[in-house]
Formats: C-alpha cells, structure tokens, sequence
C-alpha cells in the first residue's frame, strides 16, 4: 500500500504540483468557511476565533424568524429576484433571436459589440448613471417619462419605494441581456443548416421556422440557465442593492444580503449574520435541487 | 398559380419578419448607446445646459472643467493606482494558479480527478457565507491588507471548467501521447505546447478575472479601512454616489456654483474610470462566443 501511494506520487508529482495552489486556495478560502458556518450556532467569542464559542443550537435562527426584519428581508428578497428572473430571463433569448436573425454581417457585429457593453460597467459607476439620469430635477430620463406622461410630475424614480423594483430590474436587464444573450447565440450558431432547409421546402416561412427549428434548438441551453438561476432565486446581488439603498427606500431595498452585511459584519452580530447568511444559503440550495430534479425527470436535462 | 401565390405570401411575411428583426435591432443599439453617449457628450459640455436639459444629441459650449478638476483630485489617482496594482498581480496570480489546475482536470490518466473536480464544483453552488468568509480572513490578519485584495477570488470555479474544457477539446490527444514518448514532462509540456496552443481561452479569462479585478468593490467594502489602499470603484462611490464630488476641491463660500459644477465632475469621473475597461473588450470579443460556450457545455 505505501509502496504503491509512493509511485502514484513519483508518477503524477507534478499533477499534483500544478494543481495544488489551487486546492489549497479552494480549501482554504471555500471549505473552511464552510466549517466556520458552525459559528451560527455557537454564540461568537472574540477569543475562540473562527468557530465561535458555547453551542446555542438554533438560537439565533429563531431570534431571525422571530424578528419584523425576517419578513421584510424575505419578501424583498424574494420580490426583486422573481421579477428579475420573470422579466430579466426572456430578455437575452430575444435579444439572440433577434441578432440571430440580421442578415447584414456587419449590422450584426455592431449590434453585438454594442449590447455586451454595459456588461463591463461596473456597479457603482452603473448606480451612479441611474442617480444622474434619473435625477427628479435634471435626469434626461425621468424628464423624458414626465413629458411622456407615463410617470407623475412630482415623482423621484429613486427614493420612491414603489420604483426600486422596476428601476432595478429594468436597469439589470439593460446592463446584461445582451451579455447572456452570447450563450444563445452561440446555441444558435450551433444549428445544423439542413434543418432550416428541411424547414423550406415544408413551407414554413421564417417565422415558423423560428418556431419550428430554432427555439426548440435552444431549449436544452434554456432550461439548464433556467436551472442555474433557480439556485440563486435568493441571492439578490449585494453590490448593486446597497448602492441603491437609501433612507427613503430601504423598507424595499432591505434584502437577505445587505442584512446580513449590516448586522452580522458592520454591527458585529457575527452569529447572528451567519445563522441569516446560512439560511440563504440553503433555500437558494433547496431551490436549485428541486428545479434541477424537476427538469430531470420532465426533460432530461440536468445539472452535473 | 396557387404556388406562387404562396410563395408570394411567404416572401412578404419573410420581409415583415427581417424588417422587424432589424427595428428591434436598432432599437435595442439605441437604448444601450444612448446613455453612455450622453454621459461623453454631457462630461464635456457646459453643465447648466447638461442640468436644464439642452443637451441630447451634441455636447454644448465645449470645456474640459469636469476633467481639469478631477486631474486635481489625489484621491481618485491614488485609487486609480490601487486599481491597477490589484488588477494586475490579481489577474496573474489568477491565472497562475488556474492554468496549471485546468490542465491537471483535463488529464483523464489523473485520477484523483474524480474526488478534485466535484470538490471544485460544489464551491459553485454552496459556500460559507459572508459573515465565515469574514472571520476566516480576520483569523489570518489579511483585514485591512492590500493582499486581500489580490488573493481573494484566486480562483473561479467557473473559469477552471472553461479552461478545463477548451483543454480537452481543443487540444489533440496525439501531441501529448507524442510529447510522452520523447520523454517530455508534465512541467515541459504545459508550457511549451499547451499555453501557446491555448491563446483564445487564455484571451477569454484574462478579460474576465482582470474586468473582476477592476470592478471590484465589494472585497473592499468589506475588508479594507485604510485610505491608502482604497480601490477606484470605492472613491468612485464616494464622488459619484455618496456625493462627495466637491469636497477638497473647493473652499467654502462656493455654494451652489460648486453644485453645479459637481456633475460635470461625475461625468467626467465616470469616463476616465470605466473607458479603460470598454477599450480592452472588443479586441478579445471574437473569443467571447468560443469561450461562454465551452463553458456552458459542462455546467
């Protein structure tokens, strides 16, 4: 047995030597962590480090549930990740469909260069776009939805509790739907011409043949983002919420993630934010098996 | 007869179809360009005019005072330099570290594959959390140090499976079975076969890890106090979104002449901060299909 480890080793040693920065940053800044999620049931104790001190069991669990901050923190959380996977999903299929569908070459790499852009913004220059053109007073957009009248004169896109959701979704929908749209492009790019030919001499007008020939070329891409997505159902990116926050419309802009930033890290409630952080993390888990198991057994497709 | 007609029918609904697919097109060009064309024509233009609306298509009594401030502002050049530090020894320690490991889970002879990879992929789906991740960096005293901020993220599970694929796909078995019998090592072959064979995924997750780097501002946020080693997208945040445009540029007294002269220095913020990263892209952009969708054939 030892003999054997040892020629495994003078074989692959430098396998493993290329590999092992990697595992060790994995292991160390991946599963530790890991372990360290004990520290939600453990009441934090400066002197015990990682792990925490004295074990509470499901303490701070139910000091979360019980709090008004569970159901507002929820309901948020789930609110802004529903509409934007409802209205951000569509989007990039359309967009590749669309793109898909220019016959001039170079309107075609014009559209693309363009669209991926704002992809590489990032979210605090993105944030700040929206404040400007947005702005109740100068804001090109907001003047132009007033004098449009698809929004009241006095309104303020930003501080206004009921517009957090649209502007956050619609602004993430133009920041990225053309950079998820490189996927089904691509899924797009993949199919075989014969079918569109076969498609032809059918009948079917190009229309139909999107109907026909494309989109169920794209399904399997669909569903296995679709699957993707379900798994982070609630996780709400961090950056872009808390930049977004203000006085005015944190009653809707609270969300798991910048709680837990606000009391387990800021505050100091380390327990606590991790007892909040590890029940994220396994709905959003749950939510990933569920759908992953669903789709196995309706289609096929799966995850791994 | 009939046939024609039908064909006639097909050809126009075939035209309504390309005519529409070219309208959504241009709209969609128009609805990305448009505020980012704004924000270059409103950095230089007189910012009264920005702020009553006059300026849409072209920019307006021309001036270079938004971008003249800013050269003033040490601040926001001492992030500038942060950023590129990080952005650079972070981009290739990255890609020191995941080369060589998406060449090792490519070797299908390497069996401890099996246990390594699902090891890798499970770190997509499931981790510790922020507040663990917190107290792990706190025990290893890498708070408040520039470091942090180059290590953390070494590694993307994401882009080890890109490369891992584009390895496997993409590089002809035979060279290795031949580069064997000559007697050439793991080391050897990885770096004077692989890499220069590997140009367009090397491309791909370049772009990626350095664009990460660049907009980095949550490892910041949460692990960074000191002034000195403040990245750009946290000055950013403090100019363009908590408002501080003005401050150390201007005595009191100035007023609401500061005010109005604050946004001038928002957009011209905004230019010289993301231009860098919007210059880069579309130089690597022929790799960017190639690159998602090998990634997206082993999820």
């Amino acid at each position: 047995m030892g003999r054997k480890i040892q020629s495994v080793l003078k074989k692959d040693w430098q396998l493993w030597a290329m590999i092992l920065p990697a595992l060790a940053y994995i292991i160390i800044f991946c599963y530790v962590p890991m372990y360290g999620i004990q520290l939600a049931f453990r009441k934090y104790d400066f002197s015990k480090g990682l792990t925490g001190g004295d074990w509470v069991g499901f303490k701070y669990f139910i000091q979360y549930f019980e709090s008004p901050m569970f159901w507002t923190t929820l309901r948020n959380t789930f609110v802004i990740s529903f509409f934007t996977l409802v209205c951000g999903f569509p989007a990039p299929i359309l967009l590749a469909l669309v793109i898909n569908s220019l016959r001039q070459q170079k309107l075609k790499r014009v559209v693309q260069t363009a669209v991926y852009m704002p992809y590489f913004i990032s979210t605090v220059v993105m944030v700040a776009i929206l404040q400007i053109l947005l702005s109740p007073s100068t804001g090109v957009v907001s003047n132009l939805l007033k004098n449009l009248h698809m929004i009241p004169q006095s309104v303020n896109l930003l501080g206004t509790p009921g517009a957090f959701v649209p502007v956050y979704v619609l602004s993430g929908i133009w920041q990225s739907a053309g950079w998820n749209s490189i996927i089904f492009i691509a899924a797009l790019a993949s199919v075989d011409g014969q079918l569109y030919d076969a498609a032809k001499v059918d009948g079917a007008n190009r229309w139909q043949q999107v109907i026909h020939v494309e989109l169920p070329a794209i399904v399997p891409t669909i569903v296995i983002l679709l699957i993707m997505n379900m798994g982070r159902v609630l996780s709400v990116g961090f950056e872009k919420v808390f930049l977004m926050q203000n006085d005015l419309n944190l009653s809707v802009s609270e969300v798991i993630s910048t709680y837990v930033f606000n009391i387990g890290v800021q505050s100091g409630q380390f327990s606590f934010g991790a007892a909040v952080g590890l029940f994220n993390t396994i709905i959003n888990f749950a939510f990933l098996m569920i759908a992953n198991m669903v789709s196995k057994k309706a289609a096929d497709i799966s995850l791994m | 007869m009939k046939t024609v007609r039908r064909k006639m029918q097909q050809s126009m609904s075939d035209r309504i179809f390309y005519i529409s697919a070219t309208v959504i097109a241009a709209a969609a060009l128009v609805i990305v360009l448009y505020p980012m064309y704004f924000i270059v024509i409103a950095s230089f233009s007189n910012s009264n005019m920005v702020n009553q609306g006059l300026v849409t298509l072209f920019p307006k009594d021309v001036n270079f005072y938004g971008y003249r401030k800013i050269l003033e502002r040490t601040d926001l050049w001492v992030g500038y330099k942060n950023t590129i530090i990080y952005t650079v020894c972070g981009t290739l320690l990255n890609l020191a570290v995941t080369l060589p490991a998406a060449y090792v889970l490519a070797q299908s002879r390497f069996r401890a594959r099996r246990i390594v990879m699902p090891l890798f992929v499970i770190t997509m789906y499931f981790g510790g959390g922020m507040v663990p991740t917190y107290m792990l960096v706190k025990t290893l005293h890498l708070t408040n140090s520039p470091l942090i901020m180059i290590i953390m993220g070494a590694v993307s599970v994401y882009n080890v499976i890109i490369t891992r694929t584009f390895f496997e796909n993409s590089i002809p078995a035979e060279l290795q079975e031949a580069a064997e019998l000559d007697g050439c090592s793991h080391f050897r072959y990885f770096l004077s076969i692989v890499l220069p064979l590997s140009k367009a995924v090397i491309s791909v997750i370049t772009l990626y890890y350095a664009v990460g780097h660049w907009n980095d501002f949550f490892n910041a946020l949460l692990y960074l106090n000191k002034d000195e080693y403040q990245p750009l997208q946290t000055i950013l945040r403090n100019i363009l979104i908590s408002n501080q445009a003005m401050a150390g540029t201007t005595g009191a007294g100035e007023g609401s002449y500061a005010q109005q002269y604050a946004d001038q220095i928002k957009f011209a913020v905004i230019i010289v901060s993301t231009v860098p990263v919007l210059c880069i892209y579309p130089f690597i952009q022929k790799y960017f299909e190639k690159g998602v969708m090998i990634g997206a054939v082993k999820g």
